[in-house]
């Protein structure tokens, strides 16, 4: 069904016999498979307010993300916590939605810097699972006025209400930008420059590494920027050869990193968050069991994993050994496991963001939580969703 | 102000309460005389007291849990208290309640400066956070103006602000973890030294439910390695409504400064008589800092002066060196012991879209002809959150309650004009009655539920945040 007012959005899910699948612009169908009525947001779409001089922009939650860079855009200004688009790593088509932004939180480089998109949510309206229309946050930058139920739906994916509407807070566009890349490191290198480049005062606003290279962003005045690249290539010297790419092609590199196109060609992706440091002993671990690429944003603390062709059939292979079935998703399915026992372990998280359906209905998608969080996570589901219709299983 | 009668049950079995607390606990470190709970009567929003049942005072997250299950079974309500300086009666006691104090729990558990956070025990003050790890050029950026004396655990329950979160944040956005005891003593971590939640985002939820979900003991924090430099420029202009303009046109222009405040009139008067920082004579003052090497701030300090040149002020005047920059922020880090010098005050916290500080200004002018009592305006520009102060005599019979109404006036004011009723202080008792302003019974009725899943018995400091008779079955149904 589409609807295309928040009333009717009520009305729809106060009206739902069966379980609802929710759907934005269907770019990012991530988490375990949804099974219900298609429910389509799209048509809740518009800018309903933007104030350049208050950094606010208010929009319903179908409104095109395009739509909001074009209004930014044209006001030098941006959604700084630069979301991801999903639709290069995932192959899917569609026009990414605001609502589908903040129901997944997606947040790129500039994490490490200015903050999750969740960071950037000033508020809510949506739609709970007994079809109650519920307003949480405003639009002002600071409030504490109640219960932060903002923070709460970003992230969410859909299974405590349906969004209709989302205020976010803009930054100004910096004048230029630059980045300053370090080739060849070796991994723990790598994360110890990063870790360098982001505990100085030079206010990097980018540290990811992909390939051969490890790439640190600069943002701000012209002046500014050259100084603190030079400052940056100074301090990280001793690391090795450092070259510096200018304003398009840092911008360019930069867009490729948020939208992980080195493994766009990967069937299966995880993302893991874990303290940057543990990075190194993470991925030497899991060298030992499976094989598997890697690569770094937020300074180490979030690695992309990807499972090519044969890594699965080596690691259905051995998955065989065990006696079992050995084709690639019981591959994937091994390596699932072992990233995210890896990662409970060290007190960080591994989610599958792309899969086969086979290995989606396989597996939690994300990583299972202690029993105490868990309860309270499934008691605030009981209480926003009562007849668990809201896609229903997404989270685990 | 309205609370709750205390549970008659409760109060008759004191005797027995305190033999199970000090059960729990090492000596000393249960608080039960008469004299001795009068410690614990108010927090920073004085106008209220109530001593509490008793105080308890725990040095361990294991003996949180345990005074947590105690009262639990025996059904008292409980209410954390980090270090009492809540100006919206956060810790307030109830005549039936144990005051559960984190103070004694104030260490550094962890310090990383690869990954940058540190680890604390939720008592330790603001400042001395900042204080363990400046040594090696890192601070920790929420600073509200009690930092010297405020807790971590206070900090998080109310999540609070301060002059620098225009670029820093506030507290939810540097928290990344905590260890928190649930009411029926089930101790659990949320969030680490990672980034972001595995599943739902509990930790935002848990950051701002003013003790009322659990209680913190020990929190991860992101620290930020000190800027190379900063320096503010003060602008002195001769109305509100273009100074609330040149903020706005700072904002648009691209420049972030790290804190943009406001003073008016009588604050600045006031601040001058007391503190004498040599202000100027005008109606409306703007502090502007920005951060950086000396190059990078003159490069921002020469763009802020060229849009406020644009605004005729009676004086731009840029800081030269570290003595000036001192002075300059002097009578704003003074204004509110100033504005206490000369009358009894009570402050405010509505915040409002930037776009609305003219209109909102004004009006505040207007009901402070109407209710005849003075206002004094110093907040933080950038972020629209006010702080009008309004001067009252706590010796006038009515006059409080006089100030009060005029309060919930201007709170409505912020509420209607876009904003909202708190921006860093938090509801507490003071701004309870006037949530249903900003919210409908659907938009409380969804938080209390929150409430239900945490603290399904409405012991953790239950006559806060929600108007008393909205939660009135909550509270009394478990009694």
């Amino acid at each position: 069904m589409t609807i295309k007012t928040e009333q009717e959005l009520a009305e729809a899910v106060r009206g739902a016999t069966g379980p609802l699948h929710i759907r934005g612009g269907g770019t990012r169908d991530i988490g375990n498979p949804v099974i219900g009525e298609a429910l389509h947001t799209a048509g809740l779409s518009g800018i309903t307010l933007y104030e350049p001089g208050a950094l606010t922009i208010v929009a319903q939650a179908g409104t095109p993300v395009a739509d909001i860079e074009a209004a930014l855009e044209a006001e030098d200004q941006r959604l700084a916590f630069e979301p991801m688009d999903h639709r290069t790593l995932l192959g899917s088509t569609g026009t990414p939605t605001i609502g589908g932004i903040v129901a997944s939180n997606a947040s790129g480089p500039r994490r490490i810097s200015v903050g999750a998109c969740r960071d950037h949510l000033l508020g809510v309206r949506f739609v709970d699972g007994a079809g109650t229309i519920i307003k949480n946050g405003g639009r002002v930058m600071k409030n504490v006025t109640g219960y932060d139920l903002v923070k709460l739906m970003a992230g969410s994916y859909g299974t405590l209400g349906v969004l209709s509407e989302v205020a976010l807070k803009v930054l100004p566009k910096p004048e230029t930008s630059a980045t300053l890349v370090l080739q060849g490191l070796s991994l723990p290198d790598s994360i110890a420059a990063m870790s360098a480049a982001l505990g100085s005062p030079f206010e990097v606003t980018g540290a990811a590494q992909a390939g051969d290279d490890t790439y640190l962003r600069i943002e701000g005045f012209e002046a500014s920027v050259s100084y603190r690249l030079g400052q940056l290539q100074t301090l990280l010297g001793h690391f090795g050869e450092t070259s510096p790419l200018h304003h398009d092609d840092s911008t360019a590199r930069w867009h490729e990193l948020t939208s992980v196109a080195q493994f766009a060609d990967a069937p299966v992706v995880w993302r893991v968050a874990i303290k940057p440091s543990d990075a190194p002993k993470f991925v030497d671990c899991l060298t030992q069991t499976v094989g598997f690429e890697v690569s770094f944003d937020w300074g180490g603390g979030l690695l992309w994993i990807a499972a090519r062709e044969p890594h699965l059939e080596d690691a259905a292979r051995c998955h065989e050994d065990e006696g079992r079935r050995s084709d690639p998703s019981a591959g994937a399915e091994v390596i699932h496991t072992n990233l995210q026992h890896n990662a409970g372990l060290i007190g960080g998280h591994a989610t599958l963001i792309k899969a086969p359906q086979s290995v989606r209905s396989a597996v939690p998608a994300f990583q299972p939580e202690n029993p105490t969080v868990t309860a309270l996570s499934q008691g605030l589901r009981n209480k926003f969703d009562p007849r668990g219709i809201l896609n229903a299983g997404l989270m685990g | 102000m309205q609370m709750p009668t205390p549970n008659q049950s409760v109060l008759s079995r004191k005797a027995k309460i305190v033999e199970r607390l000090q059960g729990v606990l090492p000596d000393g470190a249960v608080i039960h005389t008469e004299s001795e709970v009068r410690a614990y009567e108010c927090d920073a929003l004085t106008a209220y007291k109530c001593p509490p049942l008793c105080a308890v005072l725990p040095t361990s997250t294991e003996e949180v849990a345990a005074v947590l299950k105690a009262c639990h079974e025996m059904g008292v309500p409980v209410v954390p208290r980090g270090s009492g300086t809540s100006l919206a009666g956060g810790a307030l006691p109830t005549a039936d309640c144990v005051i559960l104090g984190v103070a004694r729990l104030n260490g550094v558990l962890e310090t990383n400066y690869e990954d940058r956070y540190i680890r604390v025990q939720s008592g330790r003050t603001n400042l001395s956070v900042t204080g363990a790890v400046e040594a090696m050029d890192f601070f920790y950026a929420p600073d509200p103006s009690s930092q010297l004396a405020c807790a971590i655990a206070g900090n998080i329950a109310m999540n609070s602000g301060g002059a620098h979160c225009l670029k820093y944040g506030v507290t939810t956005n540097n928290l990344m973890g905590v260890k928190m005891v649930l009411m029926d003593g089930t101790i659990t971590e949320i969030g680490g030294a990672h980034l972001d939640a595995a599943g739902l985002d509990l930790l935002g939820l848990i950051c701002g439910s003013e003790g009322q979900l659990g209680v913190v003991t020990e929190a991860t924090l992101r620290i930020l390695r000190k800027p190379e430099g900063a320096r503010p420029v003060l602008m002195a202009f001769n109305d509100n409504e273009v100074a609330g303009a040149c903020v706005a046109d700072i904002i648009k222009a691209g420049v972030l400064p790290v804190a943009i405040e406001f003073m008016d009139r009588l604050c600045i008067e006031t601040t001058e008589n007391y503190a004498k920082a040599g202000y100027p004579d005008c109606e409306a003052l703007l502090i502007v800092e920005v951060e950086g090497a000396p190059e990078e701030i003159d490069e921002q300090l020469s763009l802020i002066n060229d849009i406020a040149r644009k605004h005729d002020p009676v004086e731009l005047r840029e800081a030269k060196d570290a003595d000036e920059a001192a002075r300059i922020w002097l009578g704003r880090k003074s204004a509110f012991g100033a504005i206490g010098q000369i009358s009894d005050y009570m402050c405010l916290d509505g915040t409002i879209p930037v776009s609305s500080l003219p209109m909102v200004l004004r009006r505040i002018g207007e009901l402070s002809d109407e209710y005849g009592l003075k206002v004094g305006n110093v907040f933080h520009a950038g972020d629209g959150n006010m702080h009008p102060l309004i001067c009252y005599d706590a010796n006038k019979p009515g006059d409080l309650e006089l100030c009060e109404a005029m309060g919930a006036e201007i709170l409505k004011l912020c509420v209607d004009a876009g904003g909202c009723l708190t921006g860093e202080h938090g509801v507490g008792i003071e701004k309870r009655d006037l949530m249903t302003h900003q919210f409908a019974q659907q938009d409380l009725g969804i938080q209390m539920a929150v409430k239900d899943v945490f603290d399904p018995e409405w012991l953790l400091n239950p006559a806060k945040v929600f108007p008393l008779d909205s939660s009135a079955s909550r509270r009394t149904a478990a009694q």
